[in-house]
């Protein structure tokens, strides 16, 4: 394993730290070990907005927290939920009397821990509702939505929802965008290479040189079809044709185009993809309204890409102009 | 009529910490076919923590409630809320027993069953935990009216041994390997095989403080 670590057993430990002190302008520790808040939350008036889950996926979660988009983040071991407690804490220092959504993604664990911390917090008198992201199309058929993971679609729920509570959006209004931005938003990954979490020290799952894993999932689930390692403007044909027809995306609509990388793959090869991803749609008559490129959700070192796109209204498409100020996405 | 004494029941904390300790790499590397590899590494980092929460003078209840805490409040995963609520809830049912037999088990493992059932919503079938626990709590409370402890002991590792081998065959239904279908059958569950080892060792460590 060639890695920049200490002990393997304590990289959650050591990234936090790390982070917080390259970041004291906007980040700060919040009472837990597990948890860490905006340095302004929580905000008087403004209903709260709580995200959470496993580690090794930077800049998710933490790297969400800030100025318009999220108060509080609990954090996980790697690719694995938080706990309860952490969760609950992350909800205390998110609310500002006006409620608190918590916007995660769809898996187990944190399906578990988010539900006793919201038993848990009803006690203190503060309200929590969740909404949880299900962008992940491969994950599961369309007739079993609700069974489906969320992946990098979860950034531009955390965008929506974050930019509805600071205009000053109550509970419902802030829950019901944030459903709408993940219910308009489709998600796929391509995986060329695995990845290891450092304490088990070897990859758990293989991807053979010379293949290529289509829908794989961000703990390395394994996708729906292996398939031989193709050209980027293939993979961007096999992304672009799984998700239109899911929502489906129809010739006219306007969207938003996130493209992440896994973790190992060169920035460069994301613009390649782009690029093709951007002829796709072009010939399908749908107008790119804002992209993002970059690493925004990845999976430690594996190697691959996440495409996103989402389709906007006007609602969305003011939500998702306000300008906001975080480590892993910053908008002017 | 075979019993124990709750307040000299930590070794049997102990010895179940010790064996997930041992088998932290196995656990690990079943998770990986088909879940994330990291089943034996979480397990074992919450048990370690709890060993060092345990002394040898606390009851069989006190331990197993500080376990429990450990994984449900430091933990996370599935795996923390799922044994967290598991160990609080064998805790819960003998909290107030000055001594263990095989009644006060039945309601101990009745508790914990039950609680989990509710908090995980999963099924017989699913290929979880509950393949496991489900036929061994039955057998055993079944058991009780006939049999002694010890054997109905006995009973509940053999039958959860059976249960745990049963996941091999299924698709999994509930958890993060839901995902796979078809896929993930042909292994066994990482959370079925850690609940047999968990009974293994509770059901060997009590037939050993009864015959003491």
């Amino acid at each position: 394993m060639q890695r920049i670590i200490n002990n393997p057993d304590l990289v959650v430990e050591d990234m936090l730290e790390g982070f917080l002190k390259a970041n004291p302008h906007i980040i700060e520790k919040a009472g837990h070990s597990r948890v860490l808040k905006y340095k302004n939350a929580p905000i008087k008036g403004k209903v709260g907005i709580v995200t959470g889950g496993g580690s090794g996926h930077k800049p998710a979660f933490i790297g969400y927290i800030g100025k318009n988009m999220v108060d509080s983040v609990a954090v996980g071991e790697i690719f694995s939920s938080p706990t309860a407690k952490a969760f609950f804490e992350a909800f205390k220092v998110a609310d500002g009397g006006m409620g608190v959504a918590c916007l995660y993604g769809n898996y187990a664990g944190d399906n578990l821990n988010v539900k006793m911390a919201i038993e848990e917090v009803k006690n203190s008198g503060i309200e929590v509702r969740t909404v949880v992201a299900n962008d992940d199309v491969p994950s599961a058929p369309k007739e079993n939505k609700a069974k489906r993971r969320g992946v990098a679609g979860e950034v531009l729920m955390w965008k929506v929802g974050g930019a509805k509570a600071a205009l000053g959006g109550n509970l419902d209004e802030v829950i019901n965008i944030s459903q709408k931005a993940i219910d308009n938003t489709r998600s796929i990954g391509i995986g060329v290479s695995p990845c290891t979490i450092p304490s088990v020290g070897k990859p758990n799952f293989k991807i053979e040189p010379g293949k290529m894993e289509i829908g794989i999932g961000h703990h390395g689930e394994p996708g729906i079809k292996i398939d031989n390692l193709r050209t980027a403007d293939k993979m961007a044909e096999i992304s672009v044709n799984t998700l239109l027809p899911d929502l489906p995306f129809n010739s006219g609509d306007e969207v938003v185009v996130l493209v992440s990388g896994l973790g190992a793959t060169p920035v460069m090869e994301l613009y390649i993809y782009f690029n093709e991803v951007a002829k796709l749609l072009f010939n399908k008559n749908l107008k790119i309204y804002k992209s993002h490129v970059g690493n925004y959700f990845t999976s430690l070192e594996m190697m691959g890409v996440t495409l996103s796109i989402m389709k906007l209204d006007d609602e969305l498409k003011q939500l998702i102009d306000l300008e906001c100020k975080t480590v892993g996405l910053t908008q002017f | 009529m075979e019993k124990f004494l709750n307040s000299e029941g930590s070794q049997i904390v102990f010895n179940l910490i010790n064996e997930i300790n041992l088998n932290r790499g196995f656990l690990s590397e079943i998770d990986g076919a088909i879940g994330d590899g990291d089943h034996g590494i979480n397990m074992d980092k919450g048990f370690s923590i709890a060993k060092n929460k345990i002394t040898k003078e606390m009851s069989l209840s006190d331990s197993l409630d500080t376990l429990g805490n450990v994984l449900l409040f430091e933990i996370g995963g599935s795996i923390g809320p799922l044994y967290g609520t598991f160990f609080k809830s064998l805790s819960l049912a003998s909290k107030n027993k000055y001594e263990i037999d095989k009644f006060v088990f039945l309601d101990m493992i009745k508790n914990a069953y039950e609680k989990v059932v509710e908090i995980g919503n999963a099924k017989v079938g699913d290929k979880t935990i509950i393949d496991t626990l489900e036929p061994a709590y039955y057998i055993f409370k079944k058991s009780v009216n006939n049999k002694n402890f010890k054997k109905s002991l006995e009973l509940m590792i053999e039958t959860a041994k059976k249960g745990m081998d049963s996941t091999r065959d299924l698709v999994a239904k509930v958890g993060r390997s839901a995902r796979l279908g078809e896929r993930s059958r042909g292994v066994l569950d990482a959370g079925a095989v850690s609940c047999y080892i968990i009974l293994k060792s509770l059901g060997e460590s009590i037939i050993n403080s009864i015959d003491n």
